[in-house]
């Protein structure tokens, strides 16, 4: 039976509402946090209702069939913008969003990296703020996230097995005193709340067939619908959001799956698109009252995009290794995850293991490049192992999601921009992440290393920050914007500064908050 | 209306055609016969030929076979200009026969056409289609749609040449 085939439904003209726009980690968990608590919510999901036995062990036909490939552009001196022009994200365009393709690595964001300013000082060129929250006040809402999602080495959850590509990386950091294990990850390493344990497929990223790895899809989706107070609409593409003479907003306006234009009402809208769609639908929601777009009198609406320094190493070996094999990020180094200014960049990093398919090694091992070098690799491919760097980059008011009003999507309106420029900060972070990832692959006799750039971001943040004053940012604390008090942030889009680590539990952790948050406030009636 | 040579060929039957050359190789074993054939719909057999070595000096695996690199032909087969001409214009520059040069030579006159968009075309053509079919699969060690049911018990830590880890870094201890 179809998820939403027995589902409550609530009239367009229901004004009692909550509408969620994206059914994603912050989306889908909000969703589910609000139906708990009795409170009638529609989601409204872009794209398609898919279940895991759709999901397919095949890269590029995969990624047709989940990738967000709605038009975007691209400017600024990051490398995506040569390789990738029309692809500055893999992110997911499905319900579950991108927990369908998410790696499942779950992280606390570090108690200084809540306070970058304070901590790091003021550094040129950066828009550094402190998060209007502190690790503490989020710790009940991370230890919530981690036993909902069932995060590996928390709530007595044993760790995962090491693949090869694993042990590889764990025999690098054993010479290099390093400490590595198979980290907290959202993948059930025995069979747990009603899902199977991980059979390492090693196809994380196209959708977790067996639903061992945590998706919104197959877990806060169902159960909110199964209160009786959540609607999920697959195929529902929001244009923009409507308000009333007194500022509020009151309505959603979306294409449906055949194209007609719909309007739900709305007693609150949260956003919850990602953070390039999420700025992007503010922007494309200016009135003559709101002609900068919604929640955006600061002018920071698309501002402070980040997207993670990142960066890969492969490393090749006499002998083979078959990193494909199981779990995609499966063991962490997180040593150099601190703030040591002595390396000469602010902020920290982790060392994950990563790995690709054939097809996608060659499309992304180095694009654009051809002959002998690049044939060179590709030939060594089944003895190859691979990590992923992923750290802090620095908020800069110029990398910013804009309007592309040259450029529309098939419904007309104007796409997104995404103006990236790499910080030095970033810079001399991924040197010394590149430096420290060939150092383990060589210590444990590596032929050749290879350093692969920035893939498509998954890993898109900020754009439409937490600030503690509204003139720093676009919501508060809560993921409530500064100048509309019933439109809310509910994504990665508020994040205030990047962290090292990767996002998804934060984003989780945040919604959940958020839910109760918004509960207290529509029962005492201040929304 | 006189039929031109090039229409006439254009619109018989083209094909590619070719014999695996590493009998012992992965994709001898999972090929159904060493000899292989590919219908061509747009280009002619000559040209058919050429882009085969074309793409064998973009992307050069010298132990891969030509039925792979035929894959990238058969994506690149559309009824559009750009191919034929490129075709045309690198025999130009190879003083009318492109395919009849030394290996050295052939390398030279593809690198000097490196940024056209026939070249371009080529590349961004074969950067995917050559990596992405069962026999490249085959070839390079790559299991594909095989590891669909898991490796759990088929070899996802298989790796002997390394010591093991510690359980509790590597297993499903509780921590």
């Amino acid at each position: 039976m179809s998820l939403t085939e027995n589902q409550k439904t609530f009239s367009h003209d229901d004004d009692s509402v909550v509408v969620v726009i994206g059914s994603g980690a912050g989306g889908g968990t909000l969703a589910n946090g609000l139906a708990q608590q009795g409170i009638n919510t529609v989601v409204l999901e872009a794209g398609l209702l898919h279940t895991t036995a759709d999901f397919l062990a095949d890269e590029w036909a995969s990624f047709g069939q989940l990738a967000w490939l709605d038009p975007r552009t691209t400017s600024g001196s990051f490398r995506l913008a040569k390789d990738f022009a029309g692809l500055p994200a893999w992110i997911v365009k499905a319900v579950g969003g991108t927990t369908i393709h998410w790696a499942g690595a779950s992280l606390r964001i570090r108690p200084y990296e809540f306070n970058a300013l304070t901590t790091y000082g003021n550094v040129e060129g950066a828009n550094l703020l402190d998060w209007p929250i502190d690790y503490d006040e989020l710790a009940p809402y991370y230890t919530n996230a981690e036993n909902r999602m069932g995060v590996t080495r928390t709530n007595d959850i044993g760790g995962l097995p090491g693949n090869n590509n694993f042990k590889v990386m764990h025999a690098g950091a054993q010479k290099l005193g390093y400490s590595c294990n198979t980290g907290h990850m959202a993948i059930n390493s025995q069979p747990r709340d009603g899902r199977l344990g991980c059979q390492q497929r090693g196809f994380c990223f196209q959708g977790c067939r067996f639903g061992a790895k945590w998706s919104t899809l197959y877990t806060e989706l169902p159960d909110g619908i199964a209160t009786g107070h959540l609607e999920l609409r697959p195929e529902s593409h929001v244009a923009r959001i409507e308000h009333d003479s007194k500022g509020r907003v009151t309505a959603v306006v979306y294409f449906d799956k055949h194209g007609k234009e719909q309007r739900q009402k709305a007693r609150v809208v949260a956003v919850a698109g990602n953070s390039i769609e999420t700025p992007r639908l503010l922007l494309n929601s200016a009135t003559s009252m709101f002609p900068d777009g919604l929640a955006n009198s600061s002018g920071q609406v698309g501002r402070n995009y980040m997207r993670h320094m990142t960066g890969s190493v492969y490393a090749t070996f006499e002998q083979p290794v078959h990193m494909y094999r199981g779990t995609t990020m499966a063991g962490i180094i997180q040593d150099e995850a601190q703030h040591n200014p002595a390396r000469g960049f602010v902020g920290g990093y982790e060392i994950e293991t990563l790995s690709l398919g054939l097809p996608f090694m060659a499309a992304f091992l180095n694009p654009g490049a051809w002959g002998r070098d690049f044939t060179h690799a590709m030939d060594q491919y089944d003895h190859m192992a691979g990590m992923w760097l992923v750290g802090e980059d620095m908020p800069r008011e110029t990398n910013r999601i804009t309007l592309n009003t040259d450029v529309r999507d098939a419904f007309g309106m104007p796409v997104a921009n995404v103006h990236y420029d790499d910080h030095e900060n970033d810079i001399a972070m991924r040197e010394h992440a590149f430096e420290r990832g060939e150092a383990i692959y060589k210590a444990v006799g590596a032929l050749e290393t290879i350093r692969t750039p920035p893939y498509p971001s998954t890993h898109n943040l900020g754009s439409c920050r937490m600030s503690a004053k509204a003139q720093d940012g676009v919501c508060n604390g809560f993921g409530q914007t500064h100048d509309i008090p019933n439109l809310f942030i509910s994504d990665g889009s508020q994040f205030t500064t990047s962290a090292a680590e990767n996002p998804t539990l934060t984003i989780v952790a945040l919604a959940l908050r958020q839910a109760e948050k918004m509960g207290q406030m529509l029962k005492q009636g201040v929304v | 209306m006189p039929i031109s040579r090039r229409n006439f060929l254009r619109n018989s039957k083209n094909v590619l055609i070719g014999t695996l050359a590493f009998s012992n190789g992965a994709i001898a074993l999972i090929a159904p016969s060493r000899a292989w054939s590919m219908p061509l719909n747009s280009l002619t057999s000559a040209e058919g030929e050429t882009l085969l070595k074309v793409t064998r000096h973009i992307f050069p695996h010298d132990t891969l076979e030509d039925a792979v690199y035929a894959l990238v032909v058969r994506d690149l087969d559309v009824a559009s200009p750009l191919l034929p001409d490129g075709v045309r214009e690198l025999n130009q520059l190879a003083g009318g026969n492109w395919a009849g040069l030394d290996e050295t030579e052939q390398f030279r006159h593809v690198e000097a056409m490196a940024k056209t968009p026939f070249f371009e075309k080529i590349r961004s053509t074969a950067v995917v289609s050559l990596y992405n079919n069962e026999l490249a699969f085959a070839h390079f060690g790559y299991e594909g749609a095989i590891g669909d049911g898991g490796y759990v018990n088929a070899g996802f830590d298989d790796l002997d040449w390394l010591p093991d880890p510690k359980p509790e870094d590597s297993g499903i201890n509780p921590r």
